[in-house]
């Protein structure tokens, strides 16, 4: 009769210690995924403000366009950096 | 001139795009810096850190050129179409690049360490590398104009 009561017993401790790493994990991912939502918004509104800016130069002054444009793809491309290291730490908690 | 030129539509560019030159350019320049990277990546992971860094360096360059293809071919339909190709093409470029890892996530080539590092480092080492031969001039809007020798800049192509 204790043999089965102790068997029970790590049973039932075995199955919480799973539904704790499955909290944990869900946690992480969930908390990965969080993070790469908050590194996501500023370069969008760095991007948004960047882009606006360019065109407002380019309807303003039409015969700059092009530098304009260059100059608006370099800044582009830096605030997309940090985006992109929002989405490799989210890669990486993952892993 | 290499860049756009202003015709008789003042809402939209006609032309190459320098932007587009630029992506080139910068997709040139990783071609010499994809020995050093894979060396990175082999010192760090073997084989496979060598294959993922060389497959985060390709994401990295596919992701220049196609924002500069979106945004030189908005800018050729309508200046009002940058705004929406600019920030459309943000999430659209951060989606494909969550696919293109996604997809690779789990093969067994895949070291996500020495991924990630190249992801950023190429980025940046790229952009700041390139900012030293663009121009950004209204003569020369893309790249610097190349030097001869004597110090005679290449004809001007329209």
């Amino acid at each position: 009769m204790s043999a089965i009561a102790s068997a029970a017993s790590q049973a039932i401790e075995l199955a919480v210690e799973a539904t704790a790493d499955e909290q944990k994990a869900n946690a992480a991912a969930s908390s990965a995924g969080f993070a790469y939502g908050l590194a996501a918004i500023g370069p969008g509104i760095g991007i948004g403000y960047l882009v606006g800016q360019s065109v407002q130069a380019m309807a303003r002054q039409p015969e700059a366009a092009g530098m304009v444009r260059t100059t608006m793809f370099l800044g582009i491309a830096f605030v997309e950096a940090l985006a992109l290291i929002g989405f490799v730490v989210f890669f990486l908690a993952q892993a | 001139m290499i860049g756009a030129t202003i015709n008789e539509h003042p809402d939209r560019l006609e032309g190459p795009s320098p932007a587009t030159q630029v992506a080139l350019d910068m997709a040139k320049r990783s071609v010499f810096l994809l020995p050093l990277v894979i060396l990175f990546g082999a010192a760090l992971d073997g084989t496979e850190g060598a294959l993922s860094v060389a497959y985060a360096l390709a994401i990295v360059v596919i992701n220049f050129v196609l924002a500069a293809f979106v945004i030189g071919r908005a800018a050729q339909i309508s200046f009002a179409l940058v705004f929406g190709a600019a920030l459309g093409g943000f999430a659209f470029r951060l989606g494909l690049i969550f696919l293109a890892i996604l997809a690779v996530a789990g093969q067994e080539w895949v070291r996500i360490v020495p991924m990630g590092i190249t992801l950023i480092v190429t980025h940046l080492g790229l952009l700041v590398w390139e900012l030293r031969y663009v121009s950004a001039s209204m003569a020369y809007p893309g790249l610097k104009p190349k030097e001869h020798r004597q110090g005679v800049r290449e004809p001007v192509r329209s």
